[in-house]
């Protein structure tokens, strides 16, 4: 067995809505008790539709949000934020991508900012070290160094996904949490960007946590997929087992929406259609 | 029998600082009644650029040439604006890929409505109500009724464009062009959502045009498909012909970078396309 980079034991996360003039205060639970253990060098799939808690989930990965119950294990380590304070070296282990590169960079920050930045906060690297390692980072994700004065607005969709992904490994991180990353991309730089995690994942043995709702890539990238519908996980196996065998019901009807885009499947399309009319 | 909407040769150019910028070079494009049409591409491929065209609402800085452009036997070339603002909004309608951005945060869903239905239709306030009501029930949104006096910001994503449809084929529009209805939104509402405008199109007999860059949305609603490479037209063939047998090396590309398509560890890309075509052709891409 390798090592276990990041565990989950019963993970609940409540969100209170404070009362008004007239309405109760209530309490949401977004993340109902998930469980999960994941592997160095593999890549856990979370999968739902918007507003099931899968980047609620994302959040407390990541020490964002405290999880209100339950334990979160980053390399055997227990942590909860609510109550110790993160050391610089557990805020190391784990970055996030977040889904719209558009509002993930500061505009007025200049690439070699953006870049150094958790250099800048996180260790006591000069200023020169820092501008170093930042080119390096440029041209593992393939961009180059010329990009390094420039700012966000300046870059492609695709560009700025990659930007976002160098300033994640700039800490050389062993947790990479990935939310939605390529669905707001367009298919053909979509592939490009999926092939990069692909070999950054390879280069430096990064674990991945990659959230998202598109089934044509999670069947692509996943080892383990986790299904959620309402802040529960209804579903959780290998890829092999999930997307061969679904159990849940809504496990299935996401199957069932997912595009289909084989020449059998369009040629029964165009017959029901044909008998329709 | 003569096309509902037939573009010959229509070019679109950008005056910037820097010259002239062609988004769309020489297209030529025609929809027939009942007739879905898919125009695929990727960003930057001008393909709702020509669209936009079509409808008159580019801003000036764009100057448009074609040497046929017409809808159900209208010149859209020759329109004065007055003209094309009675035709568009009431026989093309158009759809966007944002509904949040593309509905007024200041007014309610009923409002937003009953001004297509006042504007075009001159109908009185009982009856554009009684359509309005009609028309949410028609695009599946519980309690229509209620749902009129809600602001954008009170309903989700999947339905705001529910309405966005709503107010789009308020008018049964001859032809419908929906550019990327379903990119913001989950899997589950896609489907919801493509399968409306299909049941849509083929109920009230539209010609419907989807401007998407996703291949399985092509898979599953087009008849005839158009594709579409820094505003030239590379490929156009029926639905089942382009997926069987692409015959355009673009299209090729872009099918294999599907992540379903993948063999082996490494998705191609359309860049890889692009490198190779350069090296077969012997010159620097």
């Amino acid at each position: 067995m390798s090592e276990i980079v990041l565990e989950g034991r019963n993970i609940v996360r409540d969100y209170h809505v404070a009362g008004g003039l007239f309405g109760k205060a209530k309490t949401v639970r977004a993340v109902k008790g998930v469980s999960f253990t994941l592997e160095k060098g593999k890549t856990l799939a979370i999968v739902g539709e918007s507003g099931c808690g899968k980047s609620t989930l994302g959040r407390i990965l990541t020490l964002i949000d405290p999880q209100s119950e339950g334990e979160l294990l980053i390399d055997g380590k227990p942590i909860n934020i609510a109550k110790d304070r993160v050391t610089p070296e557990m805020r190391r282990k784990v970055q996030i991508i977040f889904q719209n590169p558009y509002g993930s960079l500061n505009p007025r920050q200049k690439i070699g900012e953006v870049l150094g930045e958790p250099l800048l906060l996180n260790t006591n690297k000069t200023a020169a070290e820092r501008r170093e390692l930042a080119m390096q980072m440029l041209v593992k994700v393939g961009l180059g160094p010329e990009h390094y004065n420039r700012y966000p607005h300046m870059f492609s969709g695709g560009q700025r996904q990659r930007i976002a992904i160098a300033r994640a490994l700039m800490l050389s991180p062993s947790l990479l949490v990935l939310d939605e990353p390529v669905s707001a991309l367009d298919l053909s730089v979509q592939a490009q960007v999926l092939n990069l995690l692909a070999d950054l994942q390879d280069e430096f043995n990064l674990t991945y946590v990659f959230i998202s709702h598109d089934l044509s890539v999670v069947r692509y990238i996943a080892d383990e997929v986790m299904v959620m519908y309402y802040g529960e996980v209804v579903e959780y196996g290998t890829r092999e087992e999930v997307f061969s065998n679904p159990q849940h019901s809504y496990t299935k009807t996401l199957f069932a929406a997912t595009p289909k885009s084989d020449v059998a499947s369009i040629k029964a399309r165009l017959e029901k259609k044909k008998a329709a009319a | 029998m003569t096309k509902l909407l037939e573009i010959k040769n229509l070019s679109v150019g950008f005056d910037t600082s820097s010259g002239q910028f062609m988004a769309v070079q020489g297209i030529d494009l025609s929809v027939d009644a009942r007739e879905v049409l898919a125009i695929v591409g990727e960003s930057g491929s001008g393909k709702s650029v020509a669209m936009l065209a079509v409808m008159g609402l580019l801003p000036k800085t764009a100057t448009v040439t074609a040497d046929i452009m017409t809808f159900n036997g209208h010149d859209m070339l020759t329109m004065t604006s007055k003209q094309r603002r009675e035709i568009v909004g009431r026989d093309v309608a158009m759809i966007f890929q944002e509904p949040m951005a593309s509905l007024n945060p200041c007014f309610t869903v009923g409002f937003q409505l009953e001004e297509v239905l006042r504007f075009h239709m001159k109908m009185d306030g009982k009856a554009r109500r009684k359509r309005a009501i009609e028309l949410l029930e028609l695009v599946g949104i519980p309690t229509p009724a209620e749902r009129l006096n809600s602001f954008p910001h009170q309903m989700s994503g999947g339905q705001c464009q529910r309405v966005m449809i709503a107010i789009a084929i308020a008018c049964n529009p001859k032809l419908l062009i929906a550019d990327e209805p379903t990119t913001a939104l989950d899997v589950t509402i896609q489907k919801q959502i493509l399968d409306l405008l299909v049941k849509l199109q083929a109920e009230h007999g539209m010609g419907l045009i989807m401007i998407t860059h996703d291949m399985g949305v092509v898979a599953e609603t087009a008849d005839r498909v158009i594709v579409q490479y820094k505003g030239r037209k590379m490929e156009e063939a029926d639905v089942l012909s382009l997926f069987e047998s692409p015959k355009s090396p673009y299209t090729r590309a872009l099918l294999s970078a599907l992540p379903e398509n993948a063999t082996g560890d490494r998705l191609s890309t359309v860049a890889d396309f692009m490198k190779n075509e350069a090296a077969n052709a012997g010159v620097a891409p």
